[in-house]
């Protein structure tokens, strides 16, 4: 019955017959780059491969170091370049411009249509079983196409960047084959019509992850990373599959349309759980705490990896299905304000960490752990629109700053490969005064520090003012506030939210502006030799970096605040009205929830005092001439310590989850069940049998037949028992 | 059309794939016997062999299309019948082309090898055939013996005999079992007749009579040996680490395929009328099954005994569908079936393949790194894995297998919601051990001084890549196997028509 609304619905839709029908090409090229990159990278990856450890990469690689040990500084082999390097960096950006173009005239249809409806483009029926029909359907809203619009843009100037920092390595075409297969899943993830889906959008970006996270095999660091992440994701994703198997037995849908349109015959209590499962999906996807460990490792990948995986996109999918679910999650407060507390404590944990790492991808993997949370407080506490422009502009200037320290690192590994020095290019000990060698990456990074710390006009400032704002607007007058969470009154807890919400700015003005002084102030601390060879990155990896800066800086124009005298004032948050605007009013009990513009004056000023307080308190109190590099630098002791090593969580799980559970399996399964009860030999014993045939005679006359007879003769009494006792 | 079973030439006509095997084996055994063992006669048996077990794979087809019934008697004519025939064809085939070059390999020239695998075969077809109890126990015997021999083919092989030996006491002390049960219940209803069974459990109220409960139990016993549930699973990782690869592959999917077709007729058309008596333990055995099959498989690093843990998992899963004692799952158990039929066969065929006498690549170290040696193998054995593990497009068919279960778990009268909650969550403990296989592949280096690999045969290339595209094609585009196996299916009909709503499941619960 459903499908039949939705068939009237699409044959009625302002879109149907325009390009809109053609949705499904945009995903569908990349998936044609991928196709061909990875026919490239099969032709030749039993000729040229990973395998070789020293193989040359841009990135710091102790293995590789070691074989080349050109320490007389003299020349140095040319790393062989990938023989189709040209056809790959050819196809692998243009496949991403195509699905670009294609989105932006898409979009521009849409926002001619004025849709009040999602359109539906359905393929093909893809699980007919039962009375479950579910389809192979793309959704063409406003909140998809946002995604789309950032998804593939910010997707191609990445892949551009790579293009040149990848050039040298000789898994050449399989990286862009992997890249390629991402962007096709993360589109089938934001444009898929239905929960499953999503989910296989979801699973699969996560399976690329793991591929390009493990990219540089050869280190076993790397490898472990990936199994990391992967595991985390599982237990993620059990919430999520849990979520949609009550959502199908309760609603017997699992499109959203159908969920939408249903979700009122949910009690309060199945809501509630359907959106904490989901939301512990949400919380391994997008590195909220419990599960967050897995993204700092994840930067064992290349860098522009990180820019695109790990912060512009996939981490994101997590906030995307809250406000994709929006329906659901605004008629839970419980759920809802679970999800903005589990953010704000997040972005306070993460951001406390980044104060005191020392490799520059780390401080900017717990930057995005942070920025993170404050997405979830923006969608938790009912502000939709909000969350989703500061996945905007932070997709725009956390791209920005990994594309910067990805060609920061370019530039350490270049100058330390041309003297076969072993030091670690990517901490910031090591580094110093760049900005007289690479004044463009240095004054582009500092426009995206500026924007993550807050300081109008540039982008963050906007979407971060916006969050915290909303959270203030809410704190009476609007259902969280009414609710109790775990015996907190709901306006309480906001409170207390807002404040972490700025305590978090200060700390993040503070680290951000730590990072930069310590990368590209002072005195260089790189060593005499190589300071000679740092040269700023090529064009093809500043080009992209330049367009991201501009973003950066304009970005907040998507979205200005209500007291804007001029301009697309509130232009997001208007045009998400289709897709989020009843949720949101059903949290702020139908009312607009807008403050009094004195009260917004106030806060604003507060928010901005913040953010001037943090970098001055960096510049003021930090001291990079101080700074000696890496290989000299004492151990960090107490309180410094702790942050360093990331409040030991890491070790934590390892001794209260990863060791009981490998204990368990080994001594009471397998020690305890398979080998004790059995045979001490039997288990992995293969070894011990082919040492001779005598051997195997002594252990049939031994009782092994015997054994194996008496546990089944056990069984029989239990299956006897099953069924006449009762 | 109808066939009608009392008249000797329609009955023949519905048991003609049956026939026409069993006879076309009978003489290849003897065309087997003509000659002396040598390599070549053993390939023209083999690829004889082939052949006709694919001319019966396309009768089995055409008369699945053609969608003939048949009124009451010994033999079932129906889909699921059909269905889960071309599936133990396709599992004789692949095994049979794996022979073939695992034999030349090893040197083993006994062309009736080959013929024994199509008796197997035959034994399968008899069983998801019959509706009478004796004509189940004659499958099974068929399937068995010819089973027994298999395992014990390689004869220089100590570990062979021992499997077979092995194989043979523990499979004649079940049958015990099998038959003392086939006893019981005809002691309790009077009939060997399946559909017989059902209709006089109801009409005498019979349910609670302790000989037909005890008659069941033990079939159940006979059965869940058969299909290695827990604690009936003892044999399977040593017997199949034993017998040669192809035979192994050939157990794990085809013998554990045909004692499933046979359980789920025997229990849905003979006993869904106490299926609040059964219920019980064939619940405990899924999940048992699902748990230690899972776990015990994670601590493995002979890739034949994992495969042999994780068939054992699979079990559990399928006997989730069982649990759930509806039609629907006929449909969810082909399905699964085929899938799973094929990525298993798909796995050894690489093993097979990669294999030498002196190093047969059965531990995972053996596999690091093959990815940057054989890039076509490795994507394939990721295939294999991502299948069985249930991951959608990539692992093709294994992720709609999954969902079908589940979903006859859900939309049964009596939901199994505990028994999918275990299912998901036992799936989600078998990444551990299907990954750790396509990490190992990927991601981890070659290891100094291993043995280089060997050419891969024509044989194995050839069966991994049809698997391969199958899995692949099937998993985007279901539909054409959903149908063929529900169309026609007469499978649970009568049964659900009689069954009365069975007890909801809290309640089945000690």
């Amino acid at each position: 019955m459903l499908l039949l609304q939705e068939a009237a619905a699409a044959g009625a839709h302002p879109l149907s017959g325009s390009i809109a029908e053609w949705i499904w090409l945009v995903p569908v090229f990349p998936l044609i780059g991928f196709l061909i990159n990875g026919l490239l990278s099969l032709r030749t990856a039993a000729h040229i491969g990973p395998k070789d450890p020293t193989a040359h990469h841009a990135h710091h690689d102790h293995a590789h170091d070691d074989a080349h040990g050109h320490a007389d500084g003299h020349g140095h082999d040319h790393p062989a370049v990938h023989p189709y390097a040209g056809i790959a960096s050819l196809v692998g950006p243009a496949v991403l411009f195509a699905s670009f173009a294609l989105t932006a005239a898409i979009f521009l249809a849409l926002s001619g249509a004025h849709a009040e409806t999602p359109f539906i483009k359905t393929l093909f029926s893809w699980m007919p079983a039962g009375n479950l029909a579910i389809n192979a359907a793309f959704q063409v809203d406003q909140l998809s196409m946002v995604m789309t619009m950032v998804i593939t843009g910010v997707g191609s100037l990445i892949h551009v960047f790579s293009v040149g920092y990848m050039k040298e390595d000789p898994g050449y075409p399989r990286y862009f084959a992997y890249l390629n297969l991402f962007v096709f899943f993360m589109l089938v993830l934001v444009l898929g019509a239905n929960y499953p889906m999503l989910f296989v959008g979801w699973e699969g970006v996560g399976l690329c992850s793991y591929l390009l996270i493990g990219f540089w095999f050869s280190e076993k660091a790397n490898a472990d990373a990936g199994k990391k992440a992967f595991i985390v994701n599982r237990i993620g994703d059990f919430g999520f599959l849990v979520a949609m198997f009550l959502l199908f037995s309760n609603l017997g849908a699992l499109d959203f349309a159908g969920v939408n349109a249903t979700a009122s015959q949910l009690s309060p209590l199945v809501v509630t759980a359907i959106c904490l499962f989901m939301f512990l999906g949400c919380a391994g996807k997008s590195a909220q705490i419990p599960l967050y460990v897995w993204l700092p490792d994840a930067m064992a990948g290349p860098t522009p990896v990180s820019a695109l995986i790990h912060a512009a996109t996939m981490v994101t999918a997590g906030v995307y299905l809250v406000a994709r679910s929006s329906v659901l999650f605004s008629m839970s407060p419980v759920a809802s304000l679970t999800v903005a507390f589990v953010g704000a404590i997040t972005a306070l944990f993460a951001a406390t960490i980044g104060l005191k790492q020392w490799d520059i991808k780390k401080v900017l993997a717990y930057s995005t752990v942070s920025q993170l949370g404050y997405m979830f407080i923006g969608v938790g506490v009912g502000a939709y629109a909000a969350g989703v422009f500061h996945l905007v502009t932070h997709a725009f200037f956390k791209a920005l700053l990994f594309l910067g320290s990805g060609s920061v690192i370019y530039a350490m590994h270049q100058a330390y490969h041309h003297t076969g020095n072993h030091d670690d290019a990517q901490d910031m000990r090591n580094m110093g005064g760049l900005r007289q060698f690479m004044p463009v990456t240095f004054a582009l990074m500092w426009i995206a520090t500026l924007a993550i710390a807050g300081i109008p006009p540039f982008a963050g400032f906007f979407s971060k003012d916006e969050i915290l704002g909303a959270v203030f607007a809410r704190t009476h007058g609007s259902t969280l506030a009414d609710a109790t969470w775990l015996g907190i009154p709901g306006s309480a807890l906001l409170y207390a939210i807002y404040a972490i919400g700025l305590v978090s700015a200060l700390l993040t003005a503070i680290y951000m502006t730590r990072m930069m002084l310590y990368t590209f102030h002072g005195p260089n601390r790189t060593g005499d030799k190589e300071r000679s060879h740092l040269r700023e990155a090529p064009w093809v990896m500043t080009g992209p970096l330049a367009v991201l800066g501009v973003l950066s800086l304009a970005g907040g124009w998507l979205n200005l605040p209500t007291f804007f005298p001029a301009g697309p004032v509130q232009a997001l948050h208007h045009w998400l009205e289709p897709v989020t605007g009843a949720a949101a009013l059903r949290i702020t009990n139908g009312a607009e929830a807008h403050l009094e513009h004195s009260t917004e004056y106030i806060l604003v000023g507060l928010a901005i005092a913040i953010a001037v307080i943090g970098i001055t308190i960096a510049v003021t109190r930090l001291k990079p001439a101080a700074l000696v590099s890496k290989s000299q630098s004492p151990a960090s002791e107490g309180i410094e310590r702790v942050l360093e090593h990331k409040y030991f969580v890491d070790e934590a799980y390892d001794a209260a989850v990863v060791q009981p559970l490998v204990g368990v399996s080994r001594t009471v399964l397998w020690k305890g069940m398979d080998v004790g009860l059995i045979d001490g030999l039997m288990v992995n014993g293969s070894s011990y049998l082919a040492r001779g045939i005598g051997w195997v005679g002594a252990r049939l006359q031994s009782g092994q037949v015997g054994t194996y007879a008496w546990v089944l003769i056990i069984g029989v009494l239990g299956v006897l028992g099953a069924f006449t006792l009762r | 059309m109808n066939y009608d079973l009392s008249i000797p030439m329609q009955l023949s006509a519905a048991l003609l794939p049956d026939l026409l095997l069993i006879g076309g084996a009978m003489v290849l055994m003897l065309v087997a016997a003509w000659r002396d063992e040598s390599a070549e006669h053993q390939r023209a048996v083999g690829i004889g062999s082939i052949l006709l077990a694919a001319g019966v794979l396309v009768m089995v087809l055409v008369q699945g299309a053609r969608g003939a019934t048949a009124g009451p008697g010994v033999i079932a004519v129906d889909s699921f019948r059909w269905a889960s025939d071309a599936v133990f064809l396709i599992a004789g085939i692949i095994a049979l082309a794996l022979s073939i070059e695992y034999n030349s390999r090893e040197r083993i020239d006994t062309a009736e090898s080959h013929v024994l695998v199509l008796f197997a075969v035959a034994g399968m077809m008899l069983m998801v055939a019959s509706r009478d109890l004796m004509v189940l126990f004659l499958g099974i015997e068929l399937m068995s013996v010819a089973v027994y021999v298999l395992a014990g083919m390689n004869r220089r092989s100590g570990r062979s005999a021992e499997s077979a030996l092995k194989y043979f006491l523990l499979g004649a002390f079940s049958t015990g079992f099998l038959l003392y049960g086939i006893a019981l219940v005809y002691g309790a209803t009077g009939t060997t007749n399946l559909a017989t069974i059902g209709e006089r459990i109801n009409t005498f109220n019979l349910q609670q009579t302790p000989m037909l409960l005890v008659g069941i139990a033990l079939l159940l016993v006979g059965f869940a040996f058969k299909i290695a549930a827990a604690p009936f699973h003892m044999w399977a990782p040593d017997v199949y680490e034993g017998a040669p690869t192809p035979i192994t592959g050939f157990m794990a999917a085809g013998v554990k395929a045909g004692a499933f077709a046979a359980l789920l007729r025997v229990w849905l058309e003979a006993f869904p009328g106490v299926y609040s008596e059964w219920h019980k333990a064939v619940w405990w055995l899924a999940a048992i099954t699902m748990i230690v099959g899972n776990l015990v498989a994670l601590q493995q690093r002979n890739l034949k005994r994992m495969l042999a843990y994780s068939s054992i998992g699979h079990t559990g899963f399928i006997l989730v569908a069982l649990a759930s004692g509806t039609s629907q799952a006929a449909t969810a158990f082909v399905f699964y079936l085929l899938a799973y039929t094929l990525a298993t066969m798909g796995a050894f065929a690489v093993m097979v393949s990669l294999g030498t006498s002196t190093s047969p690549r059965e531990s995972i170290e053996d596999y690091h790194g093959l990815w940057q040696e054989r890039p076509g193998m490795a994507v394939a054995m990721t295939v294999f894995m991502l299948a069985l593990l249930g991951f959608p497009i990539f692992g093709g068919m294994g992720f709609f297998a999954k969902w079908y279960v589940l979903q006859a778990a859900m939309q049964a009268p009596a939901p199994q919601t505990r028994l999918a909650v275990i299912l998901v969550i036992t799936t989600a403990v078998s990444a551990g051990y299907y990954l750790s296989l396509v990490i190992a592949m990927f991601m981890k280096p070659r290891p100094a001084g291993a043995a280089p690999l060997p050419p891969s045969g024509a044989w194995s290339r050839a069966v991994i890549a049809v698997s391969v595209i199958i899995i692949l094609v099937f998993g985007a585009w279901p539909d054409p196997v959903v149908n063929l196996v529900n169309k026609h299916s007469s499978l649970g009909t009568p049964a659900q028509t009689a069954m009365p709503r069975p007890a909801p499941e809290t309640a089945a619960l000690p």
